[in-house]
């Protein structure tokens, strides 16, 4: 493999990489501070893909507009989510949190049906964003893969930003480790959890609607994001951004060299991984040792 | 209220026993025929699944509602595409709703056990897309029947046009199941028939779609020309990230049909002139082929695509057979002969069936422009699958 | 009748019923029996774990899946196999599989077990879905059903319909007889001691590890001998029975039925998949019967939600009913 198969290679896993961790986030930060384990959340990204397809024609070229508006509406459904079933689900036991998030994946993926169709879609990307760059003269690495990389830089650093330099953060991290010290000093802890979990659902629609140009979309797609999503959280360690964007390059990288050198295994790889990081760490690279 | 505690200790196992009474089979009466229709109505394949369902009932209502004067009665069992559950599914249909006819499946794993549950009971049954080649090879019987196609016939009729477009070698990608193996081996036979060679094959696990690592592996290799076979969703990706990688200006693209069907709209400009083979193309144009699309779009409100076509000619194959022993379909020789000497007049043109009772039939070359696959010509000629392996 | 005889009798009419059972059903139907009782043992198999020890697998399928595959793996292509042959490398490979993944899951608790059991239910499942190991996603097929022979004599051959059914009956039995032993065993007890608090149980002196993975291998076992039954009943195997969707499925029956009980597992099997035939019926349900995903999802929602205890957990309404002062029967102690 030359230098430059090798530096698009490391381009390819570190965009993989990156859009997990979006996805990956919401998923840790809902698990950390909630303590609930939300089987669903690969249906939100999901629907953040079909809503990306269903705003396409209201915003046409405006495709950072069309972002804005997908990231709104889908905190409202998080908040509205949060309201009338999540938040039945903190004094639940495990079991039941699973079942229950597992039974809602059936329901949204019929909605989906319902409201879409089985059909599979696709986004065209406005100009500005369609183009190549030229590299090595036999291929162009697309814009938008830059350009979708960018953008979760730019929010992994927000979200870096909100939990560590504001007082909201603050107040995240207070709830997360000691729920009911942090009700009785006074933090709204439900209206907390509400908008944590609205921004949990963002995130993860965010992906979606980032990933829809490049991934089309078709019925099914959460599932498989979602596992792959776990054993990030497993690998990084549970309430840990940090944690998150690490293991997510980590798995990033690991697939994307499993394609190229073991073809067969490539699907494995990933898993191999978390054993591996189970027998050294069981509780992830930065999570709290139990 | 004062309920007898050993009534509600007893209860749950009374829920159970409704459950178990109302789980009760649909008696059918005497007269229609059963046809029993396993396809998929939720996943990835349901579209397809509805658009055979469409093309079949289309041919029956056109016949006024009856083929061979017997009413037709369905009965529908989703599949789910999923081969662990096609044993249970196939059996609602056989056992419990005791069907004449089996029509099914879209998905290759559920069609070979759908033929094994047929071979097994003799009901006929008719598979209006699944292209394994073991269908009408290793596990073909008198029984089995198939209107569509087999993996091998389009991919092997683009291997002999690709060699004699004067490309000497490509690489191949698909997805690591049956029918990616299938029709890659297919074009490799044909290409390699007419004098190049096929230097990589490349595997994606089904059906993941992350192409970016495959695609910089051939762009590093630069191959004269690629053969893809995808479906679906996995052919959208295919070609967006194909022309997103800029490969689509620099080295050819080539596919089976699959790859640009249904699936136009979504990949737009990045299909634009990517030359594919299938027993099918959008703008036919012959009288035939106009008439059933007109029909269609008129009944379903959408236009026709090859899996209506497949659906349709299902239709006909059973009305061929059903007219040949008179309405009896307990007359199975009499019915499997007279599929066997018919003449198809389908939407695609007219095709017979080999003697593993798959199509005869021309598969077209052609070229994905705007939103329609148009037909640039004949690529091979009433090409009839080899049926390897057949031993009827 | 006093509360401790009502449930041996009724599992001992249960047992009369499934044996008149053949004669009174339809092919189809039998068919469909033989399915729940072979799903009744998978689901009886996973309460152990769950409903016994308090743990959370989200990849029991895996077991199930590996126990179908080595069954087909291990019988010859084109003549019946030996059943003295294909139990013990069925149960063998899920058992060993179990011993690998539970050693590796056991290290983490809570939520981080319930990932990770899905996570290496995943990396089998791609082992059979990606290599080429067996036929991929379109998995391989039993091409003649086993029979058991001694010395030449043929005593069962499951090309009839009724010897399987049969077989599956008397399994089915003796995993019930089974765990009922292993529920009163001090072996059971250590187990409902490490699930209601496992600190307690450690500060008293138990290997709570240990038990743990014990719990896992025998949970693990059982379901590899489902995994079996099923391979001999349908006649082929594919990867999507390893599927984390398989997984949420047979959770669902053993909280559909009741936690804690074998004979909630066992109901919980049968209620499940007759619901799931109501819910796909077009006699019964017409257009929504395309949308059966929704009904059974919320069918399910609904169900944990305000029935948190199953179907079993009816029977338990008889403590509204009493006058003050009788004693109220306690069902919670019949565990079987």
């Amino acid at each position: 493999m030359d230098l430059t198969t090798f530096l698009i290679q490391c381009l390819n896993a570190v965009q993989y990489g990156l859009l997990l961790f979006l996805v990956a986030s919401g998923l840790t930060l809902i698990f950390g501070i909630m303590g609930v384990i939300n089987l669903a959340h690969g249906s939100f990204y999901m629907i953040g893909a079909y809503m990306a397809f269903a705003l396409a024609p209201l915003f046409g070229d405006q495709f950072v507009l069309q972002l804005f508006a997908g990231v709104l509406l889908a905190a409202v459904l998080g908040f509205v989510l949060e309201w009338v079933f999540y938040s039945y689900l903190y004094q639940r036991d495990h079991l039941q949190q699973v079942l229950m998030t597992y039974a809602l994946i059936l329901v949204f993926e019929e909605c989906r049906s319902i409201l879409f169709g089985n059909d599979v879609h696709g986004i065209t990307l406005p100009p500005w964003l369609s183009g190549g760059i030229p590299l090595g003269g036999m291929m162009t690495y697309p814009l938008y893969n830059l350009f979708a990389s960018g953008l979760c830089l730019l929010l992994a650093a927000g979200l870096y930003v909100v939990i560590h330099r504001t007082r909201l953060g603050m107040m995240i991290r207070a709830g997360s480790s000691n729920r009911d010290m942090a009700r009785g000093l006074g933090i709204p802890v439900r209206l907390l959890y509400r908008l944590v979990f609205a921004a949990g659902v963002a995130l993860a629609a965010l992906a979606g609607m980032v990933a829809a140009p490049s991934t089309s979309i078709y019925p099914g797609m959460g599932g498989h994001i979602l596992i792959i999503c776990f054993v990030v959280v497993v690998i990084g360690g549970i309430g840990s951004i940090w944690g998150a964007l690490v293991a997510a390059l980590l798995v990033g990288f690991v697939d994307t060299f499993g394609k190229v050198f073991f073809a067969q295994f490539s699907g494995l790889s990933v898993y191999l991984l978390m054993a591996v990081i189970l027998i050294w760490r069981p509780q992830g690279l930065f999570g709290k040792a139990s | 209220m004062f309920l007898p505690s050993l009534a509600l200790r007893i209860l749950p196992s009374l829920v159970t026993a409704t459950l178990i009474a109302a789980s009760a089979p649909v008696m059918a009466q005497n007269g229609p025929l059963k046809v029993g229709l396993m396809l998929p109505s939720t996943g990835t394949y349901a579209a397809l699944g509805t658009m055979i369902e469409n093309g079949f009932k289309l041919y029956v209502s056109e016949q006024g509602g009856k083929l061979a004067g017997r009413e037709i009665q369905y009965f529908k069992v989703d599949d789910e595409s999923d081969p662990a559950k096609a044993s249970d599914n196939v059996n609602k249909l056989i056992k419990r709703d005791q069907v004449d006819v089996l029509i099914g499946s879209v998905h290759s794993g559920v069609a070979l056990v759908m033929a094994r549950a047929a071979r097994e009971s003799g009901t006929l049954m008719i598979v209006p897309n699944a292209g394994a080649d073991v269908i009408t090879g290793p596990m073909c019987a008198k029984n089995i029947f198939r209107s569509s196609f087999s993996n091998w016939q389009s991919s092997y009729a683009m291997g002999k046009i690709a060699a004699g477009r004067g490309h000497k070698n490509a690489m191949t990608i698909t997805w690591n199941y049956a029918a990616g193996k299938e029709s890659v081996d297919a074009f490799a036979e044909g290409f390699e028939e007419a004098g190049s060679k096929v230097t990589g094959k490349l595997n994606v696990p089904f059906p993941n779609v992350e192409f970016q690592a495959l695609l910089t592996q051939i762009a590093a290799q630069k191959p004269d020309a690629v053969f893809a076979f995808f479906a679906g969703g996995g052919a959208v990706k295919f070609v967006k990230d194909y022309a997103a990688a800029g490969l689509n200006k620099t080295i050819p693209l080539y596919g089976s049909g699959f790859l640009t069907d249904g699936t136009l709209a979504a990949q737009g400009d990045a299909a634009q002139g990517i030359m594919t083979t299938l027993h099918y193309a959008d703008n036919l144009a012959t009288p035939r082929d106009k008439s059933f699309r007109q029909s269609f779009e008129k009944a379903y409100k959408t236009g026709a695509d090859v899996y209506a076509v497949q659906g349709y000619d299902a239709a006909q194959m059973l009305a061929a057979g059903l007219k040949a022993a008179a309405g009896d379909i307990h007359a199975k020789a009499k019915v499997i002969a007279g599929i066997e000497a018919a003449q198809i007049d389908s939407p695609r043109g007219k095709f017979v069936l080999s003697a593993a009772h798959n199509p005869v039939q021309d598969i077209y070359l052609r070229e994905a422009k705007g939103l329609v696959n148009e037909v640039k010509g004949v690529a091979a000629k009433a090409l009839a699958d080899p049926a390897k392996g057949c031993k009827m | 009748m006093t509360s401790r005889t009502l449930p041996i009798l009724m599992t001992v009419l249960i047992a009369a019923l499934l044996a008149v059972l053949p004669a009174l059903l339809s092919p189809y139907q039998q068919d469909l029996a033989v399915r729940i009782m072979i799903y009744a043992i998978f689901a009886l198999s996973l309460g152990l774990l769950v409903g016994k020890t308090g743990l959370v697998s989200m990849g029991h399928a895996a077991f199930f899946g590996i126990g179908a595959y080595v069954t087909v793996l291990a019988s010859p292509e084109y003549e019946a196999g030996s059943l003295l042959v294909m139990v013990p490398l069925a149960l063998l490979a899920a058992g060993a599989y179990a011993l690998v993944v539970g050693a590796l899951c056991l290290r983490t608790r809570g939520v981080y077990f319930i990932m990770v059991t899905l996570a290496f239910a995943q990396m089998a499942y791609f082992i059979f879905h990606d290599t080429a190991i067996a036929g991929g996603s379109d998995g391989i097929f039993l091409n003649v059903k086993p029979v058991l022979m001694i010395a030449d004599h043929t005593l069962l051959d499951f090309a009839e319909a009724k010897t399987l059914y049969y077989f599956v009956a008397g399994a089915l039995l003796s995993c019930f007889l089974l765990l009922a032993l292993i529920h009163r065993s001090r072996f059971g007890h250590a187990l409902a001691g490490i699930r209601s608090n496992e600190q307690r149980m450690r500060a008293a002196g138990f290997q709570t590890y240990w038990y743990k993975l014990a719990a896992f291998v025998i949970a693990a076992v059982l379901a590899g001998l489902a995994g079996m039954l099923i391979a001999v009943k349908n006649g082929s195997v594919n990867p999507e029975m390893l599927s984390w969707h398989e997984s949420g499925a047979v959770l669902m029956m053993i909280i559909l039925g009741g936690l804690g009980t074998l004979r909630g597992a066992v109901l919980g099997a049968v209620a499940f998949i007759l619901l799931k035939e109501l819910f796909a019926s077009e006699a019964l349900m017409g257009q929504l019967a395309v949308h059966w995903q929704l009904t059974l999802g919320i069918t399910m929602i609904v169900f944990v939600a305000f029935l948190p205890n199953g179907l079993i957990g009816l029977a338990k309404w008889p403590k509204l009913t009493r006058r003050a002062g009788a004693a109220t029967p306690s069902a919670i102690k019949s565990a079987s």
